[in-house]
């Protein structure tokens, strides 16, 4: 495992991740493993609950699990929901993943009507069908409804690794690029412009979620995704 | 579609995996890490780690621990053994856990699932019942109470299967859910350590009652006792410890038996 993060151990190349990518801290549990999950993978990433870090970072990511109304309270508390704002206006790489989806949308109707980041239109429902079991716990698959880059290299069909109870029904139904079939066919991946939100856990997705990640890390490193794994040598 | 989950557990003490059988006499050792890295090859879909320490060391080196295979494995894995507060489980969660599970705290005082579901979600609140095949009178009010179609009940146990709580498990595991329990994982300790397969009536009837998952635990000893309790037995997912630990059966031999037999796994 690649955890060095010192330019001086690298190629010239390795100055462009002088910068890493910057998971947000706002008390919602599992950010360790998202971290290191992307220095699994070779890519620098650091842990922050500061908008002023938030607010220099080359990418962001929003992992977390919990409870949606918690969560808005705790970044909105932090300043980090307009930290957030700014980020994705400048046009910087967002992943939101699991509850950091959910928060992408408008609003949610767990516990109470809650308002979200709303940087998609759209709002997170709560699975309804007598007959499964929720939460939506375990490995499910990934139907790939559109190309995108977040998704390069992954198979169809491939399974994903899903723990939760709502889920997000986008408005505009273009920003969907994977659909996960429980009952409904909810979008488990969604994206438009540089962001991006992932239901399930790429960091607990094994081989799938890790080439999502670096993916991820490719674009965010402005070079396309082989060109990065090369340069990572 | 979802896949049905097999969940190798490792039970740690002092920092080492060991295996009980019927809960007594505890044998052997290994490097939990090692092992969780081995299981994540053969591509389990999950894991479990009981502690069975019950000191602050323990605590300490098991956090530790926690933070090894978060670092190294990159499939969910659940935490549980001597969870008392919400602080513990917020301390486990933020060293890499995804799901923390309880027991005996959450029979002694309930809300600690409220408190939790309400602080990390219900995904991360499991519930782990011991349950125990009794014949007494039980804690019912009348005949309808008690489960059906036998002439006992399921008791349930604490304190790593040694104090009888006067509960009955189907009540039990309803209120856990209703509590805001994600899921429950179902031990039966009449069946555990025997090999002779799960206790299909046990998990059935648990399945039935609750809307959320199922984890069947407790007597899995050949590949079919797997394909039972995900069929028969209403499982979401199936747990094995001494099997996979002392390499009687791979976690890869479980899932190509569950494929060739219409189950779906993962591959």
């Amino acid at each position: 495992m690649d955890t060095s993060h010192n330019p001086s151990t690298g190629s010239g190349r390795r100055t462009q991740y002088a910068a890493p990518i910057t998971i947000i801290d706002y008390g919602m549990g599992n950010l360790r493993s998202v971290q290191k999950a992307f220095e699994h993978i070779g890519a620098g990433a650091v842990i922050t609950a500061d908008a002023g870090i938030v607010d220099k970072a080359p990418a962001l990511v929003l992992p977390g699990v919990g409870a949606f109304g918690d969560a808005m309270r705790n970044l909105r508390d932090a300043g980090l929901d307009t930290a957030i704002h700014r980020t994705v206006e400048a046009g910087k790489p967002f992943l939101g993943i699991c509850l950091g989806q959910q928060l992408m949308f408008e609003e949610s109707e767990e516990m109470g009507q809650h308002r979200g980041l709303g940087l998609l239109r759209g709002r997170v429902r709560r699975f309804r069908n007598g007959k499964l079991k929720v939460p939506h716990i375990g490995w499910n698959q990934i139907h790939i409804q559109r190309n995108d880059p977040i998704l390069a290299g992954v198979p169809p069909e491939s399974f994903a690794y899903f723990v939760h109870s709502y889920y997000v029904e986008p408005r505009d139904p273009d920003v969907i690029l994977a659909t996960t079939d429980y009952g409904i066919d909810f979008a488990s991946i969604v994206g438009r412009d540089r962001m991006w939100g992932i239901q399930f856990h790429p960091e607990k997705s094994q081989d799938v979620g890790l080439r999502i990640l670096r993916n991820f890390a490719g674009i965010v490193f402005g070079t396309d995704e082989t060109q990065w794994a090369q340069a990572r040598g | 579609m979802l896949a049905k989950r097999i969940i190798p557990c490792l039970d740690v003490h002092a920092g080492r995996v060991v295996k009980g059988v019927q809960f007594v006499n505890l044998r052997d050792a290994g490097d939990p890490v090692e092992q969780a890295q081995v299981y994540d090859r053969e591509r389990a879909d999950e894991l479990v780690f009981l502690d069975i320490t019950a000191s602050h060391e323990g605590r300490d080196i098991m956090l530790n621990i926690v933070r090894r295979v978060a670092d190294t494995v990159f499939i969910p894995f659940t935490v549980g053994g001597g969870i008392r507060t919400v602080d513990d489980m917020r301390i486990i969660l933020r060293a890499g856990a995804d799901k923390i599970s309880v027991n005996t705290a959450a029979v002694e005082n309930p809300h600690i699932i409220n408190e939790g579901a309400e602080r990390f979600g219900t995904q991360c609140i499991v519930v782990a019942i011991d349950a125990k095949w009794e014949t007494s009178a039980g804690p019912f009010d009348s005949a309808q109470d008690r489960p059906e179609g036998g002439d006992g009940w399921w008791q349930t146990y604490t304190h790593g299967g040694r104090k009888p709580r006067g509960l009955d498990a189907l009540k039990w595991a309803k209120e856990a859910e209703a509590r805001g329990a994600g899921e429950i994982l179902l031990t039966s300790m009449d069946t555990d350590g025997t090999q002779n397969g799960y206790n299909l009536d046990l998990t059935r009837a648990v399945s039935d009652a609750v809307s959320i998952p199922v984890i069947a635990s407790g007597g899995a000893g050949r590949l079919e006792h797997f394909h039972a309790a995900l069929t028969e037995g209403g499982a979401q997912a199936a747990l094995a410890a001494s099997l996979f630990h002392y390499r009687q059966l791979s976690v890869g031999d479980v899932k190509e038996y569950l494929r060739e037999h219409g189950v779906l796994v993962r591959p």
